[in-house]
């Protein structure tokens, strides 16, 4: 291993703008010219639009246009679109109900857009938009997913709020092993509803430049060329090349910067009407009520035990709710990004899942860190640890009995598992986090008057999206490969550019890790280029753990054919032939001979050439390639979680984490660990503190800072992290991806732990102080009557 | 519109401003000082701490007109121009304190902070509670604190 390469814990070289308040995010811009967007939204949960009253705001001082739902139709803006197809089990389409940019005749959630003004500055933006008038007519409202499919529809295209009831696996196998299984575990599970609240709120800007009829999108996206692909194709704003967007820094997305919002349309639609620049700045308040928010299932599930603790069959019934309208990829969430991980790290012969969509009056759900892996391991997670414990069986040893041993793996839903050894993360964890010594521990805070609980979660997600005939097979409308270009200029230096998109990932440490090892060249001598689409020329963007898998992938790709165009400018320098040329530590030598030139002598040769006519060989060293995978990647791990709780407050506090990871071939070691903090950062929150919530009329009542809890560094341990390692045979790095695990992994492993601690299973996430007190209270009044 | 004054990173700077215009505003919009971020509404989340008289303020919550005649230390002021950066920031680039970088000029600005209240021997129980006003959805803070306590013994030697 080199000191810049792969598996080296190199800094960051994007650190340095980042730390001296260099970056440069969407909102750090500002273009000449430039007007302010400000939305006035719906404060209603679900209401008939019946006039909208723009006239005394379009007089405020500083107004240059207010514009509602009713120009955007004259304008025929299109919808946006949800681009996953989903198929009720009865072979019917998902129920897609319009999604206009602004609401022209209902409001179907709170923060809805109603209409936009376009000012000279923020603050005059906002006083006008105070001075639109709209009359409404309020209409019953349903939050409740459990209550959606027998509320009035929201959407008349949607019949019961429901937009699809999906399944996947075998019924009837199931049912059968639920009857002959000598225990059956069963749970009721809400998989709380969350605000991903990534810290740099969402930007855009439009430019629109007459002269070429141009129109420039600066967004905070995790997919540029997605969003101009929809953008164009079905919204129709403008022809592809037309429209260039550009994601510059973005502060963080977790999945909420993946989908095309209302805003960026509205801004391009506005920029040309008003042929200025439009800038919007979303707010955090606003912000809680217009990005899309994450999980929000409803679930029964059961497992079904034969002798010796063996699992024979998983059944889960799932609602889950979308919202007001479906987002992005809202449909695959629930879907096939959840029920085919059913299996979990088990060897289960029968699995059956099904699952109902509704839409309610509440902000659209989509893929949040982790999309549906979370929710699946969770159910599976806490099935597994119930199981043992009705069995009275230990959960390590039930885990264990059950695991996966042998790969290929094909599961009874969909998945094909390529390599892993779970058995080898489980052991180190345990022997990582003492569990031996637990009961001792246990004892010493019961002599403190505090109870203690150790929880595992043994998860595994499938990363690495995608295969395209794959999910196209499933109903997805893109193709999830990527692309990457290698550019190799005169003096041997290097640009990559990479359909990828970082968003504190670290990419363009990286990225260039991989082309430093590969062709011996100083990482400096690197540059990553993303986040453009007149840069880039296509690319799928960052999610689903995919940029290492499926990114790099296509840089390695790329770098071949470099390699071999470079071995023939090599061949004709050195009067060799082609087959006789060997690269290695930077140098190209003729096999069996001292004869050897070095990198920067072939790539000037490459560009001047004079060592060979055009005729024979083209001038240049540039190559792109395009990487489809073929198989998802699938990391796994086992994470250990120790609570202590005060019974008197119900107070949680982590007194141990400890995950051991196996996520393939690690590029950056220092980088890995930062994604594992980041994401049981989240799955903590999730379990601990984070929770959207809606009152009856549909007002989120969790809608800010102070209300909404974040995760602080008060409320986290410090974190033992480590891996094990199988290689992913599925792609040439061996990588699996890490993006995303802590936050599949965590719930589970928090939940596993308090409901040890307290001896009850009867506890919601989240498990806040008076949740747990209750859940103490509940318990002892039980086992009194008893 | 009043007119205010201040030093900013070491430069007087003087403008006519809206009196509603909070400090934040007046250094990202007026200075194009954009280092300084704002990510929130509420005084929570910490990305816009800078410094005024040397002690952190969030500029979300400060009146431009309120700064007048102070002295205003931003991210871009921390290290002196073409001089070494400093230590704070050397060590969260060090730790691998920072991820999308959204947080990290707060974050900095408060740990210089918290070292001139608490010393230079911080430990994590500190560091975790001083950190309370500043949110970070990354890193899950376990490199924050760590950069902290080494940034705060690195600035002894400084
Ligand atoms: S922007 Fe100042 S505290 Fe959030
Ligand atoms: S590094 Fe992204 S919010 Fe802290």
């Amino acid at each position: 291993m080199s000191a810049t390469g792969i598996g080296a814990a190199v800094r960051r070289k994007e650190d340095l703008r980042f730390i001296t308040g260099k970056g440069q995010y969407t909102d750090d811009i500002s273009r000449p010219g430039e007007t302010r967007a400000v939305f006035l939204r719906s404060p209603h949960a679900h209401a008939k639009i019946k006039r909208v009253d723009t006239k005394a705001a379009a007089a405020m001082p500083g107004v240059i246009a207010v514009l509602t739902g009713a120009d955007l139709a004259q304008d025929k803006i299109g919808n946006l679109i949800c681009g996953w197809m989903i198929h009720s089990k009865d072979g019917s389409p998902m129920k897609m109900a319009p999604h206009p940019a602004i609401a022209a005749n209902k409001v179907c959630c709170v923060g809805d857009q109603v209409a936009v003004v376009i000012a000279e500055t923020l603050a005059e933006g906002k006083d006008a938009a105070e001075k639109i008038k709209v009359d409404y007519e309020v209409l019953p409202a349903v939050v409740d997913a459990a209550k959606a499919q027998s509320a009035p529809a929201i959407h008349e295209s949607a019949p019961k709020n429901t937009i699809y009831q999906w399944h996947l696996g075998d019924a009837k196998a199931v049912d059968a092993a639920i009857k002959s299984a000598k225990h059956v575990t069963r749970l009721d599970i809400v998989n709380n509803r969350l605000v991903p609240n990534a810290m740099e709120p969402r930007v855009a800007i439009a430019e629109y430049d007459s002269g070429t009829d141009n129109l420039t999108l600066w967004n905070t996206t995790q997919n540029p060329h997605v969003a101009r692909l929809v953008i164009s194709a079905f919204v129709g704003m403008a022809p592809e090349h037309k429209l260039r967007v550009i994601a510059p820094d973005v502060g963080g997305g977790f999945g909420s910067k993946i989908f095309i919002y209302p805003e960026e349309v509205v801004c391009l639609w506005a920029a040309r009407l008003v042929g200025r620049p439009v800038k919007w700045t979303s707010d955090r308040s606003e912000a809680f009520v217009a990005d899309a928010h994450g999980r929000d299932h409803i679930t029964h599930a059961e497992m079904a035990f034969g002798e010796g603790g063996k699992i024979t069959a998983i059944k889960v019934k799932t609602i889950a709710n979308l919202g007001a309208y479906m987002s992005t990829f809202s449909s695959s969430v629930p879907t096939y990004l959840y029920a085919t991980l059913l299996s979990g790290q088990y060897d289960i012969p029968a699995i059956y899942c099904e699952v109902d969509a509704v839409y309610t009056n509440t902000a659209p759900v989509d893929a949040y860190r982790g999309a549906g892996r979370p929710e699946a391991t969770f159910v599976v997670e806490r099935l597994v640890e119930v199981g043992a414990r009705e069995e009275g069986m230990d959960p390590a040893e039930l885990r264990r009995k059950n695991f996966i041993k042998t790969f290929p793996h094909q599961t009874p839903v969909i998945m094909n598992y390529d390599a892993g050894d779970y058995g080898a993360s489980l052991k180190k964890a345990l022997d990582l986090a003492d569990v031996k010594g637990f009961d001792k521990r246990k004892r010493e805070s019961e002599r403190a008057g505090k109870l203690r609980g150790l929880g595992y979660s043994s998860y595994i997600e499938a990363c690495g999206i995608a295969p395209s005939q794959a999910v196209g097979s499933l109903g997805c409308g893109v193709g999830l490969w990527e692309s990457a270009e290698v550019r190799v200029n005169p003096t041997g230096s290097v640009e990559v550019l990479t359909g990828s998109h970082s968003h504190g990932q670290g990419h363009e440490t990286t990225f260039a890790q991989l082309v430093s090892e590969r062709l011996s060249i100083p990482i400096e001598n690197v540059s990553v280029v993303h986040g453009d689409t007149d840069k880039v020329q296509f690319g799928m963007g960052t999610y689903g753990s995919r940029s290492g898998a499926v990114g790099m992938s296509a840089v390695v790709k790329a770098l071949d054919k470099v390699e071999a165009k470079a071995k023939k400018v090599a061949a004709y320098m050195m009067e060799a032939a082609e087959g006789d040329i060997v690269f290695k530590d930077g140098k190209f030598t003729v096999a069996g001979t001292d004869k050897s030139v070095a990198w920067g002598d072939v790539t000037l040769n490459a560009y001047i050439a004079h060592k060979f006519a055009g005729s024979q060989l083209e001038p240049g060293l540039k190559e792109g390639a395009f990487y489809d995978p073929t198989n998802f990647t699938f990391p796994a791990g086992c994470h250990i979680c120790e609570v202590e709780i005060d019974p008197e407050t119900g107070n949680t506090e982590i007194v141990g984490w400890t995950a051991v990871d196996d996520f393939g071939t690690v590029v950056n070691p220092m980088i890995v660990e930062g994604q594992v903090h980041g994401g049981v950062a989240q799955g903590i929150g999730q379990a601990l503190l984070e929770s959207a919530i809606y009152n009856a009329e549909g007002q989120l009542v969790s809608g800010s800072f102070m209300d909404y809890t974040m995760p602080r560094a008060e409320n986290l341990p410090s974190l033992k992290v480590d891996t094990t390692m199988t290689k992913c045979p599925s792609n040439p790095l061996g990588i699996k991806g890490c993006g995303e695990a802590g936050a599949i992994a965590a719930p589970a492993a928090v939940v596993n732990a308090i409901t040890d601690a307290i001896g009850s299973e009867d506890l919601a996430m989240p498990a806040t102080p008076p949740a747990v007190w209750a859940a103490i209270r509940k318990a002892a009044k039980m086992q009194k009557a008893a | 519109m009043p007119a205010v004054s201040m030093t900013v990173n070491g430069k007087a700077v003087t403008a006519d401003v809206d009196i509603r215009t909070l400090l934040v505003q007046f250094l990202r919009e007026n200075l194009r000082l954009t280092g300084t971020h704002v990510g929130c509404d509420t005084s929570q989340c910490g990305a816009c701490v800078v410094h005024l008289d040397g002690i952190a303020v969030k500029s979300c919550t400060t009146l431009a007109v309120q700064a007048e005649g102070c002295t205003v230390l931003t991210i871009e002021g921390l290290a002196a121009p073409n001089g070494p950066l400093h230590p704070m920031q050397e060590a969260f680039r060090e730790h691998h304190g920072l991820q999308c970088g959204f947080c990290t000029p707060g974050m900095v600005m408060t740990a210089v902070d918290m070292v001139r209240r608490k010393g230079n021997e911080l430990d994590e129980k500190t560091i975790r509670h001083e950190l309370d006003g500043n949110l970070c959805r990354c890193t899950g803070y376990h490199n924050i604190v760590k950069a902290i306590a080494a940034g705060a013994r690195a600035m002894k030697g400084a």
